[in-house]
């Protein structure tokens, strides 16, 4: 980076004439991370009955980022979207405790794909004109790992997916990307979409004080015909399966048994 | 009905992930086409002609795709894909970056990750970090699809003689520029292709015990990785997280060694042939899926398990 570059990089933290950026965070609800799921009897799906629910992880992530843009003085506002049924409204106020301030929920009982989801979320950009959106690399459940890249596609916007850095600088972002070699430093113009990755940061806990405040916060519901938004999908689930189970294996009670065992009955070493 | 087959590699070398992808093709049935776009490129267009079963590679060589940024290589591919029936990419980072992209500016659905084909329009893909298999159609006009390496063969390097066709660039689109990366080298084989796995966790307790585990590697020729809690601890880079969200591995052989088992590790490596698992707690979970299984303390296991192979 140039002198005179850091030089306005910094004033822009310390004046806070970037107090005008915006941070949209995307949030889903999805089955808590500890449970481990099984699949129902007549193969139509995974049985969620009872399930504990909580906010994706990487959304997690992506909330206390903004979060942590705010504390830095570079975001002014973080409005926070979750597009799901009426209960996702836990995760929005989750996220509003966290530090979000204000939340929109997309409400829809559908279970929609990662271009219906974008759609709707490029929908609500057009809405709220912010100079970042965060995302999760991934949501827990579909393991899809799309939608931020097609909102990014949507918009026109620069993407930054599986952040593991993030360094605003003006009018642009510089990302440390988490790559197959190791890691990759991309500068993108704002504005921008950003994925997170795990070691982006580490989220806070909600306080209870907190948890008390985002109750008071708005938060808008929106169905998708608001939105003007065609849900359709090209993607049919025509079964869910178990996996296939693996053998059950055997103790060995010695390096050398072990040793023993690659060698001759499995033939791996 | 021909297949576009998006190319990995480095501009000199054509990844192995590639081959995987040009099965799947393969399995999908059709001509395939590669497409390499780089920068200086012509060493893994050539490698890539020689694919077994590729009749045609397509060749953007333009310093805009040195480095794959999505912004730029996106709309390349969406302006060659409106003559394919399907687009195939490794679901390496690279293809989990651009892919979605280019489905989107498609408008059509992405299939990622799938591990099977069961006819054209058909395929299986692992949800929930793999507690279940889904089977789904696609009825896209284009179908766009990520490939799990892993569920699918290497086709032959070697047998091909495809045509080389250039193709143009499609122009910078301005809005990102590559400043750099740190990439590790190392003369072990790569984590996602080596027959042999040997992960830590937690349970090695610092960076310097994962010497160990090099020391190991290299007696049998194997790949290091690690779980989330030995990358989060800094104890080894982000590229060895084996998992739901790291890279999904199935060699002959995995080792695990301190590695609790939690469902998001298995996702990564419970596809392997024999899996061992080395822990001193009998309860961990890692055990219900190990062949083998030695309850025991590391630091006295692998010593001696270096000794003994
Ligand atoms: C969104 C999300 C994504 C995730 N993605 C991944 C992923 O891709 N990959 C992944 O691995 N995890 C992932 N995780 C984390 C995962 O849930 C576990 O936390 C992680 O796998 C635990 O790592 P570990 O087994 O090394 O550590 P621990 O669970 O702490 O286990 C350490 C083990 O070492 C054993 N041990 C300790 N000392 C010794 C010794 N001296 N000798 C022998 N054994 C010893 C202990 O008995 C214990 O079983 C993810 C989590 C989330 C929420
Ligand atoms: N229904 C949804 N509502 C809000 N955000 C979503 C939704 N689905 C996906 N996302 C966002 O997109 C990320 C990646 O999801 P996916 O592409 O489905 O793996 C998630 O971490 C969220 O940030």
């Amino acid at each position: 980076m140039s002198l005179a570059r850091f030089a306005s990089a910094q004033s822009n933290l310390f004046e806070g004439d970037e107090e005008s950026m915006k941070v949209l965070v995307a949030v889903k609800r999805v089955v808590d991370y500890n449970v481990k799921v099984r699949v129902k009897p007549d193969n139509s799906g995974v049985d969620l009955a009872n399930v504990k629910m909580s906010m994706n992880p990487f959304c997690e992530i992506a909330v206390e980022e903004a979060v942590r843009l705010k504390e830095k003085k570079v975001a002014s506002e973080i409005v926070v979207v979750s597009i799901g049924p009426n209960a996702a409204q836990e995760q929005l106020r989750t996220a509003l405790a966290l530090g979000g301030d204000r939340a929109i929920l997309v409400e829809t009982n559908d279970e929609l794909g990662s271009l219906a989801v974008a759609k709707l979320l490029k929908a609500v950009v057009d809405k709220e004109q912010p100079q970042l959106v965060i995302l999760g690399k991934q949501a827990i459940d579909s393991d899809n790992n799309q939608t931020g890249q097609m909102l990014a596609a949507l918009t026109g916007y620069p993407q930054g997916t599986f952040a593991s850095k993030l360094e605003a600088d003006g009018d642009k972002i510089k990302v440390t990307r988490e790559i197959d070699g190791g890691l990759q430093i991309v500068e993108l113009a704002l504005p921008a979409v950003i994925t997170t990755d795990l070691r982006l940061n580490e989220p806070r806990y909600a306080s209870l004080p907190n948890i008390m405040k985002a109750k008071k916060k708005p938060l808008d519901i929106l169905k998708p015909e608001d939105l003007g938004v065609s849900l359709s999908s090209s993607i049919k689930v025509l079964k869910v399966e178990a996996p296939a189970e693996r053998s059950p294996g055997i103790k060995v009670a010695s390096v050398a048994e072990l040793v023993e065992k690659l060698k001759n009955e499995a033939k791996v070493i | 009905m021909a297949i576009l087959v998006i190319a990995e590699h480095d501009n000199a070398v054509l990844a192995a992930a590639t081959l995987n992808t040009v099965t799947a093709a393969q399995a999908i049935g059709g001509d395939i086409h590669v497409l390499v776009a780089g920068s200086g490129c012509t060493a893994a267009a050539e490698a890539a002609a020689k694919i077994d079963g590729v009749s045609k590679v397509l060749v953007a060589d333009d310093a805009i795709y040195a480095h794959q940024l999505p912004e730029n290589i996106a709309p390349l591919i969406v302006g060659l894909a409106k003559g394919y029936s399907h687009v195939l990419a490794p679901a390496s980072t690279n293809g989990k970056n651009y892919l979605p992209r280019v489905a989107a500016l498609l408008d059509v659905d992405q299939i990622s990750d799938i591990i099977a084909v069961e006819g054209a329009d058909t395929f299986k893909r692992p949800i929930y970090a793999g507690n279940a298999i889904a089977t789904v159609q696609s009825s896209a006009p284009i179908k766009v699809i990520s490939v799990r390496t892993t569920g699918f063969d290497p086709a032959s390097a070697q047998g091909g003689s495809a045509a080389i066709e250039q193709v143009a660039a499609a122009g910078d689109a301005g809005k990102s520029t590559f400043l750099g990366e740190e990439v590790a080298k190392s003369d072990r084989p790569e984590l996602g292709s080596a027959k042999i796995v040997i992960s830590g966790g937690r349970g090695m307790l610092s960076s310097d015990n994962f010497q160990m585990l090099y020391t190991l590697a290299d007696k049998l020729g194997a790949a290091v990785g690690a779980s989330r809690a030995a990358v989060d601890a800094g104890f080894v880079p982000n590229d060895l997280q084996v998992g739901q969200t790291g890279k999904i591995v199935a060699p002959q052989l995995y080792i695990a060694v301190g590695i609790s088992g939690a469902i998001q590790h298995l996702a990564g490596m419970k596809d392997s042939k024999v899996i061992v698992a080395i822990n001193k707690d009998p309860e961990a979970p890692i055990f219900q899926v190990a062949d083998y299984g030695l309850v025991g303390d590391l630091f006295e296991v692998i010593p001696e398990l270096e000794k003994l192979v």
